[in-house]
């Protein structure tokens, strides 16, 4: 009788948490089925390759066209260019704090870079407009719109620092202490040791903290729309206004689009595009590490 | 273990010059400039005293094993050696060690052209998570090395008993080594620094008895190139393996003597109490 409860409360727990687990499941899932029932209506308007390879996006205006590219470049360019000063930056500040700093500024230092990542994404955006762009970009390079690329790149790279270098640097401790001992006998210096052992060591982490950080910056919408404004554009230019794809979905899901019309199902295309990306990103990831571990294995 | 060895020196005068050894040592030992000599040498972890007051002389091409229990301070001495204690917070050292005469903590001294001198062995095999050639490479081309690698590799392979065991896998993960071949090409890798000395700390002590008896014969066939000091809790290793043997106890080196002679008629009672296993 003892043993039959037991059985039936481990199986009720069991039950418990795997329901649990399953609701993250079930979201994702969720997702998907919506954005692509919603998207559906809209691909009987425009044909799938029009969709994917035109570069006008003028979903609002006549004559319309729903080339997704000019977004897609958009948010490319944000998120890259937001890597570029987040990876280099967030790295030498994981490997200044685990292995430069001594103990007490760690303490210290940490949680004030956490800091960072808890400021709301508004603060940032207008951060960007107020003070990037016209006492910095303008200053330095006078043709730049008020709107442009580049001062949100910034801002998001600032916004996603701290992702990467905590992570990183719990990465780095995570490597024994045996580890760098070993590269220290045999004459290492300090900088040898952190770049040619704890970081090739960590790079399964480092790549985790950085494909974090991207997901954040292609996902970062408020701050984008301030600072970058709403113009899509298919261009490299940093200096000039762009829209992304988040971008595009606010301004729409703002406005007075009445639902059901092609506009609407338009933000469910460009978010299933988003959704597309970002699993893209991740499956490339995870092939590109495992080929890097098995070097290691 | 304080109250086994007390009553057997009271109030000996022994305390009071502990770092000297308790005879003369052997002419053939004596005639040898020491490698490394350590001069009243104190190191503290914050406020504790790890080792005290302690003055030893390595000579070139033996071995030299430093023993005592656990917390003796023989693991923290032997460190001092290649300045492996400073990465500790809070660590202080007085007094001198010295490295062929020059002082180890002098501010002239820069610890990583001392580490390419004065090697090292771990307790746990810790390769680098590399390949075994890259292993043994990989301290030589950081620093450096102009030579031809691969000849470097082989020969300190070899040197480390493990050529004939690798030589069809070097491009192998270190990793799929078992643990006695991880530790030999953690010594091929100390040898292909080409050092005087090489640091040993209990390198036995992860490792069966068979790869035990491996890494003894391997320290056998070094010392004729290298100076070798080893720290082990294994007395009948350092009964092996040593020409040498220093006992510490309590941050104290209580004696140091030639090996045989240390093991038969050791000249502290607290010394005897340890090598008839009376305690530690």
């Amino acid at each position: 009788m003892v043993v039959l409860v037991r059985r039936a409360k481990e199986a009720l727990i069991h039950v418990l948490l795997l329901a649990c687990a399953l609701v993250s499941v079930a979201t994702t899932l969720g997702i998907i089925v919506v954005l692509v029932h919603q998207s559906i209506p809209l691909f009987r308007e425009v044909s799938l390759w029009a969709f994917l390879t035109g570069s006008r996006w003028a979903p609002l205006l006549e004559p319309r066209s729903f080339g997704v590219l000019p977004l897609v470049a958009g948010t490319v360019l944000i998120a890259g260019g937001a890597l570029l000063i987040a990876v280099p930056v967030g790295l030498c500040t994981s490997i200044y704090l685990s292995e430069y700093a001594p103990g007490w500024v760690r303490q210290i230092g940490k949680p004030f870079l956490e800091i960072l990542a808890g400021v709301p994404t508004v603060v940032y955006g207008y951060f960007a407009l107020v003070f990037i762009t016209p006492e910095v970009l303008r200053r330095l390079l006078p043709q730049t719109e008020i709107f442009n690329g580049a001062s949100a790149s910034i801002v998001v790279g600032i916004m996603i620092i701290p992702t990467i270098s905590s992570l990183c640097d719990d990465a780095f401790r995570a490597v024994p202490r045996s580890l760098r001992e070993a590269a220290y006998a045999v004459s290492a210096t300090k900088l040898e040791v952190s770049t040619r052992v704890v970081l090739p060591a960590a790079m399964s982490g480092v790549v985790a903290a950085v494909l974090l950080a991207l997901a954040r910056a292609i996902g970062e919408t408020m701050a984008v729309v301030l600072a970058a404004g709403m113009t899509p554009k298919l261009t490299l230019n940093p200096l000039e206004s762009i829209q992304t794809m988040t971008a595009y979905i606010v301004q729409v899901s703002l406005g007075d689009t009445p639902p059901y019309t092609v506009e609407y199902h338009s933000i469910f295309g460009v978010g299933l595009a988003l959704f597309a990306m970002t699993l893209g990103v991740n499956l490339l990831a995870q092939r590109v590490l495992r080929r890097f571990r098995e070097q290691y294995e | 273990m304080v109250a086994a060895r007390k009553p057997a020196v009271p109030g000996s005068a022994l305390h009071l010059v502990p770092a000297l050894p308790q005879r003369a040592p052997a002419p053939e030992l004596a005639a040898a400039e020491p490698v490394i000599r350590a001069e009243t040498l104190t190191i503290r972890y914050g406020e504790f005293a790890a080792v005290r007051d302690t003055t030893l002389d390595i000579p070139p091409k033996q071995v030299t094993a430093i023993i005592g229990p656990s917390g003796c301070g023989k693991s923290t001495l032997l460190r001092a050696m290649n300045r492996m204690n400073d990465f500790i917070d809070g660590v202080r050292v007085s007094g001198r060690l010295l490295f062929n005469g020059r002082d180890v903590y002098g501010p002239d001294t820069d610890p990583v052209e001392l580490r390419r001198r004065v090697g090292m062995v771990f307790q746990k095999p810790n390769p680098f998570p590399k390949t075994i050639f890259k292993n043994v490479a990989w301290g030589p081309a950081v620093n450096g090395y102009r030579g031809n690698l691969a000849e470097l590799v082989e020969e300190s392979l070899r040197k480390a008993a493990l050529w004939d065991e690798v030589k069809d896998q070097l491009n192998k993960s270190a990793l799929a080594l078992s643990g006695g071949q991880q530790q030999r090409l953690c010594i091929a890798r100390a040898v292909a620094m080409q050092p005087e000395v090489l640091l040993m700390d209990e390198p036995c002590s992860a490792l069966d008895p068979i790869a035990t008896a491996r890494i003894e014969d391997l320290i056998d066939q070094l010392k004729s190139q290298y100076t070798v000091v080893l720290v082990t809790h294994n007395m009948q290793q350092a009964a092996r393996v040593s020409d040498r043997t220093a006992f510490m106890l309590m941050g104290e080196l209580v004696e140091v003597d030639v090996t045989s002679r240390l093991f038969t008629t050791p000249g502290d009672p607290r010394t005897q109490d340890y090598i008839t296993g009376r305690f530690g």
